[in-house]
């Protein structure tokens, strides 16, 4: 119990580190770039528009009514985890100089990278609203329900950010293998797909193992249904998050002493 | 008991000295099928003890890769002690390296307060002591060029001048000196006097013996990971000094 109270201590006391941390990361990423920030929004934009250029053809038969704002949901969320968790397998290798020469808890790199992804994240989805101002999606109150969808994916990304950055410190395949998952990753998340495409089988596993997808279906009954979140969705993403946030903290607690010596 | 400002008991730090580091899936398969996977321990500190009372100036000396900066990394907290026990009260201000949390793309000015807020500082703290910093480190011109531009006797500076703001109750000081005018060797040394005078505990290393003999009282000698001798820092400096001179002739 004193152990748990000191480590609220500890990150009362390096919050405004945290803040700088993610700060640095924003700054950093548009610096001498005319357009700055702006390129948060108009990056996925430009995609999603090729992408629904591409795609909107051969989904027709899908029944999905505005295709733009389907796909464009599923990105969000997909992107959101992608960039976050690869951007935090780094976290704890990349800050060698740092933890090497001061006394630091090991967890503030990983979670400040984790919240800068997130931040990316709602940038993209202001991109999400221009995109449904400009296909006539219905703006209904459902919609300010979507911190909720990414709060859930926040703790899971958390815990998968956690869990790489760890194992990464030992081995660094992780990170090269982790680049093939998430390929095989995004073609198993129906983002530019209706879940109906795949096989009796594979949906299932796809249905109730696949957290992205329950997290993009929640996301997708708020811009394009226009209801709330299938309750059962719910439930698999807020299991699944906490399921993930408890093995990467266990992980990560149990090796980081263990880090200074590998980094 | 509580003047007591660092309690090191038989301290041993122990690393691996494997032959290469493994540090990839491949390469661990296969010294693990060919048996390889043998710890070659190596212990960079041995059974090291000693203790500091609040207030004093001590230092810690011995030849290139004897175990001085293992045994402060250990102090500060960054390397958990394989055996024996550290006990430090109050509040430790590491400088290690000067501007080890620089980030090289930030201007000094965003600089000043990432490193800061690496060493615990809140935002607004660091905020209330910003153009004390900046007058310190004497580098107003280049408050918004890259800290990637400077020099390493700049980052120097700006480095002790943002890590030397609170007055910690123990400072720990490695051989950062170095670099810096003499000019600015000075004020840094000024201002650890002050430190000192104002009843905080100086742990230093250093391989200037006139720095040493200067700014101590005690002294530590180590030896290749054991503690060869503890005492008065003239004493433990001159056998040290000796032993040194008879090795480079």
């Amino acid at each position: 119990m004193s152990l748990f109270i000191a480590r609220i201590k500890g990150f009362i006391q390096y919050k405004d580190l945290m803040g700088q941390l993610i700060s640095r990361d924003l700054k950093l990423k548009y610096r001498r770039s005319v357009l700055g920030y702006l390129w948060s929004i108009l990056n996925p934009l430009f995609i999603m528009i090729i992408m629904a250029i591409v795609f909107s053809q051969m989904f027709k038969r899908g029944n999905i009514p505005n295709y733009p704002v389907y796909l464009m949901s599923g990105q969000v969320i997909f992107n959101f985890m992608n960039l976050s968790t690869k951007s935090a397998i780094q976290s704890i290798n990349g800050s060698a100089a740092l933890l090497k020469k001061t006394y630091l808890p090991k967890y503030v790199f990983t979670v400040s990278k984790i919240t800068s992804g997130l931040i990316d994240c709602i940038f993209s989805m202001g991109a999400l609203l221009i995109v449904m101002i400009f296909t006539g999606g219905v703006f209904s109150w459902h919609l300010i329900l979507f911190p909720l969808v990414l709060a859930q994916e926040f703790v899971f990304n958390l815990g998968l950010g956690m869990f790489l950055a760890a194992t990464n410190v030992f081995f660094r395949d992780i990170q090269y293998i982790y680049n093939a998952i998430t390929t095989a990753w995004m073609y198993l998340t129906p983002m530019f797909y209706p879940v109906e495409f795949l096989p009796e089988s594979l949906r299932n596993i796809v249905v109730h193992c696949n957290p992205l997808y329950a997290y993009a279906t929640q996301l997708r009954d708020l811009t394009l249904y226009n209801c709330l979140p299938d309750m059962s969705m719910v439930l698999y993403g807020v299991i699944d998050a906490i399921l993930m946030l408890v093995l990467g903290v266990w992980v990560f607690l149990k090796t980081q002493n263990k880090f200074i010596l590998y980094i | 008991m509580s003047d007591i400002a660092i309690d090191v008991k038989d301290v041993t730090i122990r690393f691996n000295l494997a032959s290469e580091k493994i540090d990839n899936l491949k390469e661990y398969f296969i010294k693990l099928l060919k048996k390889q996977l043998l710890f070659q321990e190596f212990l960079a500190v041995k059974d090291a003890s000693f203790q500091v009372k609040k207030g004093e100036a001590w230092a810690l000396v011995g030849s290139n890769g004897s175990g001085k900066s293992t045994l402060l990394k250990a102090i500060c907290g960054i390397l958990k002690p394989y055996k024996g026990e550290i006990v430090v009260n109050g509040t430790v201000s590491p400088l290690l390296e000067l501007g080890a949390g620089f980030d090289m793309n930030l201007t000094a000015r965003e600089n000043i307060f990432l490193n800061g807020t690496v060493l615990g500082h809140s935002k607004k703290y660091m905020q209330e002591h910003f153009d004390e910093i900046v007058e310190f480190s004497e580098l107003q011109k280049f408050l918004d060029s890259p800290v990637k531009n400077f020099s390493s006797g700049m980052r120097a500076r700006l480095g002790f001048a943002v890590a030397t703001i609170v007055q910690p109750d123990i400072l720990i000081v490695d051989e950062i000196l170095a670099v810096g005018d003499y000019a600015f060797q000075q004020k840094c040394l000024k201002r650890m006097d002050e430190m000192m005078s104002g009843g905080t505990t100086l742990l230093f290393v250093s391989h200037s013996i006139d720095q040493v003999k200067n700014l101590c009282d005690h002294a530590v000698w180590i030896n290749q990971g054991t503690v060869e001798r503890i005492g008065e820092v003239e004493e433990v400096c001159d056998a040290y000094m000796e032993t040194q001179i008879s090795k480079a002739q």
